[in-house]
């Protein structure tokens, strides 16, 4: 199919443009994509980017990934090869189920692959830590009021660890 | 709250107070948090969606925050009031266009906005004006804890909060700014600053209009990355970029305003003149010359105009508030016309 704006190059690319409710789509060339300043959505050059390192190239993942049996998410049934299709995952567990053939695209993208930030408190190694660290930073940033009140949870938590 | 009280304010972000409002016109943080036991949006069934909506429900209603807060599923809004949420910057366009089993939840003048299944089960917005990315982190991270407490989010320790696009898992962290850096842009220089911004991890885009373009010289800038690092980190890193920004559009403002001060002057009058005058204004038009305008009352050159009736007209002339005003769907040409008397009648008010 020619590109839609041109019609002198092949479409290679999907437009969908939807003002005030009315879907429009066109079926573009790189260039006039490019012209309209569609912006690549960034989910779909992790599909490709997940495409091109699915194993030995294989046409359907799937079938490929361990010996014939797909990797699938136990809790909600996705496939490895659906998410190099649509790019996201079907539910928390999916992450666990495809961890390794992930670990290379959560490094491209994010630089890491460890979790540093805030953690949910039932698996904090230690709740009274990080307080403890927020505690510190407002303290250095002289944040008295928002210090006064970290202080006053870190003291309830000791009073009754189990609570909250 | 009702639906009517929330179109008659403006939301707390269009005050024009706060750090640097010249400049920096607001500071927003996005969680993406999911509750652990339902698949994510698009892969859950009709019931799941709704066991969201309804764990959500039981779990909001009993955190001050919330306290007088609107909960609107967006399958019962019309086409102009889901528009509304749009130009309002409370939902996305994809909530508001396929609102089947969405919603969300408003808190007073519009401070914190949580879409429900959207892209994951929870966005939490938090919006406030000004360069204040410290204290919106601050709320934003209070509002986590307490919904925390109440459902239980997807999480691993190894991956922190699991999201449904893994560009958003760790933190699920989304920090940003909104900038008017007209000067910038007047001196050309817009371009290769946010390349810059684009090497250092973060990006930026044109606040109003599609793609690559930009009206009204606003630019949204925010992080990219989400994980490896603490969220107190990425915040500061933002804020620490900001600021350059902001040192670069005064200097770029101050060499304007002492190269060119006649051009500005003559530029800035025209524009006011015109936006009093004008029988017929699109909305490209009306941003670009409120922009200018923005700029004037900023450097002292146009006189008596205030930021907080300025910042309100950048959402006021769009589309779907012009339309409710008026009660009824208007064609291009009709919004085109209640829009130019809308300012007119806004800026003849003042002298």
């Amino acid at each position: 199919m020619l590109c839609q704006i041109c019609g002198k190059n092949d479409a290679t690319v999907e437009f969908t443009e939807i003002i005030n409710e009315e879907v429009k789509q066109l079926q573009l060339c790189d260039a006039c994509a490019k012209k309209k300043g569609v912006e690549m959505e960034q989910h779909f050059s992790i599909a490709d980017f997940l495409a091109s390192i699915s194993d030995a190239g294989s046409a359907d993942p799937d079938a490929a990934a361990d010996g014939g049996v797909p990797l699938r998410c136990k809790k909600c049934g996705m496939t490895f090869g659906e998410f190099q299709k649509i790019g996201k995952f079907g539910c928390g567990d999916c992450y666990l189920a495809f961890r390794k053939s992930l670990l290379p695209l959560i490094k491209r993208i994010h630089g890491s692959t460890r979790h540093t930030g805030k953690t949910k408190d039932p698996e904090a190694p230690d709740l009274r830590q990080t307080l403890q660290r927020k505690l510190q930073r407002a303290i250095d940033t002289e944040e008295f009021e928002e210090a006064a009140r970290l202080r006053d949870e870190i003291r309830d938590l000791e009073k009754d660890p189990g609570g909250k | 709250m009702t639906l009517d009280d929330l179109w008659d304010g403006t939301g707390e972000w269009l005050k024009g107070s706060g750090p640097d409002s010249d400049i920096v016109m607001s500071s927003r943080i996005r969680l993406a948090r999911n509750i652990d036991k339902y698949p994510f949006p698009h892969w859950a069934d009709a019931g799941q969606l709704e066991g969201v909506i309804g764990d959500f429900k039981s779990a909001y209603c009993s955190i001050d925050h919330f306290k007088g807060a609107l909960f609107l599923r967006m399958g019962e809004l019309d086409s102009i009031e889901k528009q509304m949420l749009i130009e309002r910057h409370l939902v996305s366009r994809e909530h508001a266009f396929r609102p089947e089993h969405k919603a969300v939840l408003i808190s007073d003048r519009e401070i914190i906005s949580i879409m429900v299944n959207e892209e994951d089960h929870l966005r939490i917005q938090v919006l406030q004006s000004g360069l204040n990315l410290r204290d919106t982190w601050k709320l934003a991270d209070r509002i986590d804890e307490e919904l925390g407490q109440r459902l239980d989010f997807a999480y691993s320790p190894e991956a922190g909060y699991l999201t449904c696009c893994p560009t958003n898992i760790g933190t699920g962290l989304r920090a940003s700014c909104m900038v008017h850096l007209p000067a910038l842009v007047m001196t050309k220089q817009s371009g290769r600053i946010i390349q810059a911004i684009g090497k250092l991890g973060m990006t930026a885009r044109g606040l109003f209009g599609e793609g690559t373009e930009s009206y009204g010289n606003f630019f949204q800038i925010s992080n990219q990355v989400t994980l490896g690092h603490p969220e107190e980190d990425m915040v500061d890193n933002l804020g620490r970029m900001i600021k350059q920004i902001i040192d670069q559009e005064n200097a770029a403002r101050d060499a304007v305003f002492a190269n060119q001060r006649l051009l500005l002057e003559d530029r800035m009058t025209r524009s006011l003149e015109e936006l009093k005058n004008a029988k017929l204004i699109s909305t490209e038009e009306a941003l670009n010359l409120l922009s200018t305008i923005r700029l004037g009352a900023d450097l002292g050159i146009i006189k008596g105009v205030d930021r907080d009736m300025l910042n309100g007209l950048f959402i006021q002339i769009q589309p779907a508030h012009l339309q409710k005003k008026e009660g009824k769907q208007l064609s291009a040409e009709e919004r085109d016309a209640v829009r130019a008397d809308f300012i007119s009648q806004k800026f003849n008010l003042k002298d």
